[in-house]
């Protein structure tokens, strides 16, 4: 074993007097998976109580999830709103985050600040508020209300994946289409755009997932026949252990699985290194 | 010579006024977000912030607050709260800085790899990972089944619907927010120094006190902080994990609404929840001089 008396570091620190850290690191990285991953063999258990491992398998909480019209449509609403607040927060927030990037106004820092709030507001106050205003105003318990709260939710973080493209992209790109007769839209949508595509198609899954995940808002603003998946697993996880929601996890694991791996994908291809 | 100048001037202020045009043009690129943010945030805090001063009878009163300082059950809430905002964060920087260390000092492809780790449990609902943890802890959970078949304890141990379940699982959600800004910061510390300290006859333990943590100070505050101040206002996790043994403020606003409908009594407590929030962040950043760890360029 040369390895471990090979240097680790800077300091010429050996391996082998590195291999607490390691050790320690990978139960770390251990114990940040393993409560993700759990869910997917335990739901494929043929018990009321959750086994593990489970002692026979089916697929009864997949039946039961399916079979459920209650299941199904909090399924599709949660589904249809969080496509709408990708397809409204992503461009609402690319715009924001592009013009107060590029205006030197002394106004844009201020309006910046402004509209991250929603990450700086905890979110049962906005979760309250909402409930409150939108009953006066006839928003609660509509898809356009959730949208509304839930793009207010994901601007933030579009915003702020876009504004670190833009710095680390050359800006005077833009400027030399410009002398060249482009205008700012032209430029923008073909010079800029094509080259922070990836950083937007990064927010918009951010976006999506922001709002497929929601809880809180969710609770106060949807019901009814509105009432998102995650309003109905929270009071499932409340009132009892309800084996469907193993199956549900499951499933909203693996969404976030693979659009994890979608924008790792495009991150590495953004910089080939 | 007059003429000239004087055209001059002409044409610089019309390009003063074409910069000024476009500047609000641009600024009016914002102004849709800005909707949306006013609409669902401003607004509705502004409400709340105006319930709360509002009396029973519907006149100005400070009734709401007086009633804070009234019931012990308030101070307990405030108590709860802190106390489990400090000691989750405490316990991700104890199990986040190895972590964040440890990745840092890999070669970037491989660190990405790793990365993956941290980064899933970022992406995945938090609901689920609550649910987890519930499944996990419980009486006749995995971990209690273990425990007792390696000996370490004979009868199931409460593990879950306490304090203890709490905090296991905050930390577990909080992690990655210490651990992202924390590696940033890391590799922005120039390899060189340590090199040169150990040149200069440091001992790798010396070398890492005195250069490596100081200059990764900035990171550990930065996500230190975004993990309390979402911790202050946190509501699913105590909410489901606790078990109503762990009552956070978020989780008292929920139950007055619910039990007594008292907007006034709500209202009252999350601006007190919300001026809180501000305060740990404006003390923090006065401290440590945060704005360019928090908002990138300042």
């Amino acid at each position: 074993m040369s390895w471990l008396n090979k240097a680790a570091s800077d300091t010429q620190i050996t391996h082998r007097s590195r291999l607490w850290l390691y050790c320690l690191a990978t139960v770390i990285m251990l114990l940040l998976v393993i409560p993700t991953f759990i869910v997917i063999p335990m739901s494929f258990s043929d018990s009321q109580y959750l086994e593990f491992p489970p002692k026979v398998w089916s697929l009864r909480w997949y039946e039961e999830y399916i079979g459920s019209a209650k299941w199904m449509r909090a399924t599709a609403t949660s589904l249809k709103i969080a496509v709408l607040t990708m397809l409204v927060a992503t461009p609402l927030g690319t715009m924001a985050a592009y013009a107060l990037f590029v205006s030197g106004h002394r106004a844009a820092r201020a309006v910046f600040v402004l509209l991250i709030t929603p990450m700086i507001v905890p979110v049962i106050l906005i979760a309250i508020g909402t409930f409150y205003a939108f009953g006066k105003m006839g928003l609660n318990n509509s898809i356009t209300g959730l949208v509304l709260a839930h793009t207010a939710l994901a601007t933030p973080l579009v915003m702020i994946v876009i504004t670190a493209a833009l710095r680390s992209y050359d800006l005077d790109q833009e400027r030399v289409a410009r002398s060249l007769g482009a205008t700012r839209l032209q430029a923008f949508f073909v010079i800029t755009l094509p080259q922070i595509k990836f950083s937007v198609i990064t927010s918009a899954l951010l976006a999506f997932l922001t709002s497929f995940d929601e809880v809180i808002v969710s609770i106060f603003v949807s019901g009814g026949k509105t009432a998102t998946l995650t309003k109905h697993m929270f009071s499932a996880l409340r009132d009892y252990i309800d084996p469907t929601i193993a199956a549900i996890s499951t499933i909203m694991v693996l969404i976030s699985t693979i659009l994890l791996l979608v924008t790792q994908r495009i991150g590495s291809r953004k910089k080939p290194d | 010579m007059a003429a000239s100048a004087g055209s001059r001037l002409k044409h610089a202020d019309a390009l003063k006024r074409q910069n000024r045009l476009e500047q609000w043009t641009l600024l009016g690129l914002a102004a849709p977000a800005l909707v949306v943010i006013v609409l669902v945030v401003l607004i509705p805090v502004g409400w709340l912030f105006y319930l709360s001063f509002l009396g029973g009878d519907g006149q100005f009163s400070l009734e709401n607050y007086q009633k804070m300082l009234k019931y012990k059950s308030y101070a307990r809430t405030f108590m709860t709260t802190f106390q489990v905002s400090i000691l989750t964060t405490l316990i991700c920087i104890l199990i986040g800085y190895p972590l964040a260390y440890f990745l840092a000092q890999l070669p970037n492809r491989i660190a990405g790899l790793f990365m993956l780790t941290v980064l899933l449990p970022f992406w995945t609902s938090l609901l689920v990972r609550t649910y987890a943890w519930l499944v996990l802890l419980q009486r006749k959970g995995i971990l209690n089944d273990f425990a007792i078949q390696i000996g370490l304890w004979d009868s199931p141990v409460k593990l879950v619907h306490n304090m203890t379940g709490t905090l296991i699982g905050m930390a577990h959600i909080m992690l990655p927010f210490l651990v992202l800004p924390l590696y940033n910061a890391m590799k922005k510390i120039d390899r060189d120094l340590m090199q040169a300290a150990s040149n200069l006859g440091a001992t790798p333990t010396r070398a890492f006190w005195q250069i490596y943590f100081p200059l990764s100070m900035p990171g550990m505050v930065a996500g230190s902080l975004i993990v309390f101040v979402l911790c202050l206002g946190f509501y699913v996790t105590p909410a489901v994990l606790g078990g109503g043994r762990v009552i956070m403020v978020a989780t008292q606003i929920t139950a007055i609404l619910e039990n007594q409908y008292d907007w006034g009594a709500a209202s009252a407590l999350g601006v007190v929840l919300l001026v809180a929030t501000i305060l740990v962040l404006i003390l923090a950043s006065r401290l440590f001089k945060l704005d360019s760890a928090l908002f990138g360029k300042g």
